[in-house]
């Protein structure tokens, strides 16, 4: 595919690195910083083009003209929407993916249409992130909460301890454990490795496990690997940026909201816009502070600014100082590695979430959402089965007739407003949401063919 | 510095390149010239060679960090020069020595086209075949072709890529993958050798003689297979095709591309460059013309117009092909004509020299200090076309002119040393660096007549030309090799 990107930000230069490593991608990336474009070339076989993307004589340059998509990812929402514009009008380019990050565009639905402005798929980082932090403070055991099919079915990630019902058990007894509970383990990573979740395969403490099940199920299912934790009731927030504020505006009807802001301008506008949430003026890495503001009894302190470093520090510190757990945005990959052993309870890749998102508009087959977890190493897939048994190569057969490729496998199939777990003789239906977990990443090309439908079914 | 990695991919390369000894044989075999035992002798000793060069170290996978990139492409240059010798030496024509034979090698692909051999014409089939398939495949360059045909260089490719195109930027992808860049600059290179052999041959060159002279026309080299060089033909008509062609080929390839792409002649317009190119040879063309006739060198005014058009071209463009003996010609002429190669032709062509472009940027930097004496406090942009240029484009061209300069100082010095006399010296230089081919004084028809220590010097000073000094000089900084 002959894709634009705009913008060779973090979000720009992630996005980038991906589709690059897939042969059939031409990738053109335009920016305004020569330097990161350099730095970029260097790195991976694409071309780059230097100058305000929205141009038309610039995106005339970058081959608009037989481009397949346009993913607009700068700064600026209004860049991004006349780049779509530009190459909607100009280029007819099939695909325009715009990333807008204001929510005040995205409150009216019928801004982004064909005849107005014409971006096909909206990508908004920030509103990812923050539902993404948003499932994890609601669920308090879980390193990970993805939902599937509009949060009908969810998978978390846990970490087994000794407390937990299932730890010490093999997988087949599972029923016993908790009847009535439908779920399926989906992985397990024990110190790092991938181990096949096979009927005898036995739970054992420190474990990370990735179970699918129904929403309604998710308390009960991680309390099968883990003691619950008491609900979190006390939240801090470090940084009133664009996703500090959207996850105290989301979180303040339901819990005791903190946030710290260090810039006295948003710091006022955010009391102005928000209820009940305490907005502090001042550092985040202030010990003084944070003891005036009873560190020792919050349940969650996040640290979301823009700084990494900023965010880690800050986060050691509240943990010191007695936060239950901190959880810490970070953008830079190295450095999760880094501080996930044990510094920082939860560290939030930010590229991770929203990769996934983005990468499903690119998938072809009626893929709707591609999840990496694990930082890569393993991706769970939603796709719509379509079509007939003629026309569909997944339709109408149960799923050990199914030819998967290695190490794909469907966990769950979501039908209508059912979540049904998948067992060997499960018959999909037309309209299925299939959910699959795959462990080679190099097979989601074999996925996304397998859920295309063949010619005969237009 | 990933050692390993580099031995592989030398040693992949090689095996690769073996396969150029095949069309010799083939030649040989067709004309029944009996000489194609030094090239099967030579294909089997550099497949081997690259073999064993690749097989213990064939694991080694990884990606090329730029500084590999410079060290593969320097150590295949030279490897390919000095192997290329090999058949050259095995078929003993004319008693010739290992630096005889090496000359003629590094001579042919780097597209210089000086030439030891003096007695040309009675040369076997394959050996003049193989003089000409090495300028044709230095022409566009050796690793370009690589990266076209071994998609597994992927993006340390780029890094390949970047050190041995001429020209001040080198970023500038036709197309976003580097495979497919280095393709349709072949599939260009391959379509105006086609065109021009066609139009050779219909003009009435032998077929042999046409595809011969196709490949060092198109490629900028200058190797002909007769020593009388294209004025063997004595047919006005082929000296007007091949002006026609070693101009296309001084252009910048990706302006061919642009054109071949948008069905339009806009580009070649539009391009600055492209306008510097064609002014300077046309201005070069007028004083050399008038002067011929000035000083009655040739009996009618029909005969200076188009022995001056196209040794203005020839030389201007760094080909080198000759039809009169222009180191005799009259007055300032032979080094106004030197001179002019040292511009050489455009950025991303297969033309040596300095490059236009480059010039260019010098001519206008020079410019915007005389504005800056005038109005002091003036923020002046040095543009080529509309667009500015980053000061570090600029700051790169004057060091790579400063080293130019100061290289072919230091070798004029070095040859006059072996005993040359200042002409010869001059004018070797010049010839060799900026992948000429013929000189002035004793070198002015051949090399032969030189000493061994100056064609060890000449064969520097034409990879230096051909890589453009920096690739090969920053192998020689500590820094380089400091871990």
């Amino acid at each position: 595919m002959n894709i634009i990107i705009l913008g060779a930000g973090q979000v720009g230069s992630t996005v980038a690195t991906e589709l690059s490593r897939e042969e059939s991608n031409e990738l053109t990336v335009i920016d305004i910083n020569q330097q990161i474009l350099s730095d970029l070339q260097d790195r991976l076989d694409l071309r780059t083009i230097c100058g305000n993307g929205s141009y038309p004589g610039l995106l005339d340059d970058a081959g608009a003209d037989d481009a397949d998509m346009i993913i607009a990812l700068t700064n600026s929402d209004e860049i991004n929407m006349i780049a779509c514009q530009v190459a909607s009008s100009l280029f007819h380019t099939p695909t325009k993916i715009a990333r807008i990050r204001s929510p005040e565009y995205l409150r009216r639905p019928g801004l982004f249409a064909e005849d107005s402005i014409p971006v096909d798929y909206i990508i908004s980082p920030e509103s990812l992130v923050t539902e993404y932090i948003y499932h994890l403070i609601e669920h308090p055991s879980a390193l990970q909460v993805l939902d599937f099919a509009d949060g009908r079915a969810q998978l978390v990630a846990v970490k087994a301890f000794h407390d937990g019902l299932m730890v010490g058990r093999a997988l087949r007894t599972m029923s016993e454990v908790v009847p009535g509970v439908d779920m399926r383990v989906a992985a397990i990573f024990r110190e790092g490795e991938s181990i096949l979740p096979s009927a005898d395969c036995v739970i054992e403490d420190g474990d990370e496990v990735f179970l699918f099940a129904a929403r309604e199920h998710i308390p009960t299912v991680i309390s099968e690997m883990r003691k619950l934790e008491k609900p979190n009731k006390r939240i801090m927030l470090a940084g009133g940026g664009n996703i500090g504020g959207q996850l105290a505006a989301m979180m303040e009807k339901d819990f005791q909201v903190k946030v710290i802001e260090a810039y006295p301008a948003r710091a006022r506008e955010l009391a102005a816009t928000l209820d009940s949430t305490i907005v502090l003026l001042g550092d985040a890495a202030n010990p003084d502070l944070l003891l005036e503001e009873n560190i020792e009894s919050m349940d969650v302190f996040c640290a979301l600014t823009n700084d990494d470093e900023a965010n880690i520090l800050s986060s050691m510190l509240a943990k010191r100082m007695g936060a239950k757990k901190v959880m810490s945005l970070i953008n830079r990959a190295a450095y999760v590695d880094l501080v996930e052993s044990g510094l920082i309870d939860i560290a939030i890749s930010p590229h991770q979430v929203t990769i996934g998102a983005l990468l499903a508009h690119i998938r072809r087959g009626d893929v709707v959402a591609v999840h990496a977890l694990r930082r890569g190493s393993a991706e769970a897939i939603e796709a719509i089965a379509h079509g007939d048994r003629g026309s569909s190569r997944v339709v109408g057969r149960a799923i050990e007739d199914i030819k998967l490729p290695d190490g794909a496998r469907i966990s769950v199939i979501v039908r209508g407003e059912k979540v049904l777990m998948a067992h060997h003789d499960t018959v999909i239906e037309s309209e299925d949401h299939v959910i699959l977990f795959l462990t080679n990443k190099k097979k989601i090309a074999a996925v996304e063919k397998l859920f295309q439908v063949g010619i005969t079914y237009f | 510095m990933q050692l390993l990695v580099i031995q592989r991919i030398l040693g992949l390369l090689i095996m690769v390149f073996s396969s150029t000894l095949l069309p010799p044989i083939a030649t040989g075999l067709i004309y029944q010239d009996g000489a194609i035992m030094p090239f099967v002798e030579a294909f089997f000793v550099t497949l081997i060679a690259g073999f064993l060069l690749y097989l213990p170290v064939h694991g080694h996978k990884k990606e090329l960090r730029l500084r590999d990139g410079f060290l593969v492409v320097v150590l295949f240059w030279t490897v390919l020069g000095v192997t290329g010798g090999l058949p050259i030496y095995l078929s003993g024509i004319y008693d010739i020595s290992v630096t005889d034979a090496i000359f003629e090698s590094i001579s042919g692909i780097t597209t210089t086209g000086a030439t030891v051999i003096v007695g040309i014409d009675d040369l076997p089939h394959s050996l003049l075949l193989y003089r000409q398939e090495l300028q044709w495949l230095g022409g566009m360059g050796i690793i370009v072709l690589a990266v076209a045909v071994l998609p597994m260089l992927g993006v340390g490719g780029m890094q390949l890529f970047r050190a041995e195109t001429p020209g001040p930027v080198k970023d500038t992808k036709l197309t976003p993958r580097i495979t497919e860049t280095a393709k349709a600059l072949w599939y260009i290179y391959l379509g105006l050798t086609i065109a021009c052999c066609l139009a050779y041959w219909l003009a009435g060159m032998s077929f042999f003689d046409a595809l011969s002279h196709s490949f060092s026309t198109v490629a900028i080299g200058g190797f002909s297979t007769h020593d009388a060089s294209i004025g063997f033909f004595e047919s006005t008509t082929i000296q007007f095709i091949a002006i026609v062609f070693m101009l296309l080929s001084g252009v910048n390839f990706a302006l061919h591309f642009t054109a071949i792409r948008n069905r339009s002649l806009g580009s070649y317009r539009r391009d600055a460059e492209f306008r510097t190119y064609l002014l300077v040879l046309s201005i070069v063309s007028v004083i050399t013309i008038g002067y011929l006739q000035l000083t009655h060198t040739f009996d009618s005014t029909a005969e200076s117009i188009i022995e001056g058009l196209f040794q203005v071209v020839s030389i201007g463009t760094t080909t080198g092909f000759t039809t009169a003996e222009y180191y005799s010609w009259p007055g300032f002429l032979p080094v106004l004509l030197l001179y002019v190669s040292f511009i050489g032709g455009c950025s991303g062509s297969t033309g040596g020299g300095i490059k236009v472009i480059r010039v260019l940027l010098l001519v206008k930097q020079g410019v915007r200090e005389l504005q800056r004496l005038v109005h002091p406090n003036a923020q002046i942009a040095v543009k080529i076309g509309k667009k500015a240029m980053s000061e570090k484009v600029i700051e790169a061209v004057w060091g790579f002119f400063a080293a130019y300069f100061a290289i072919s100082a230091l070798m004029i010095l070095l040859l006059m040393a072996t005993g040359l006399d200042q002409e010869t010296a001059f004018s070797a230089v010049a010839a060799c660096l900026n992948n000429l081919g013929p000189g002035l004084g004793d070198v002015g028809r051949n090399f032969a007549s030189i000493n061994d220590p100056a064609k060890w010097i000449l064969c520097l000073a034409m990879l230096l030309g051909r890589l453009e000094i920096f690739t090969l000089l920053v192998l020689i900084t500590p820094a380089f090799w400091k871990k």
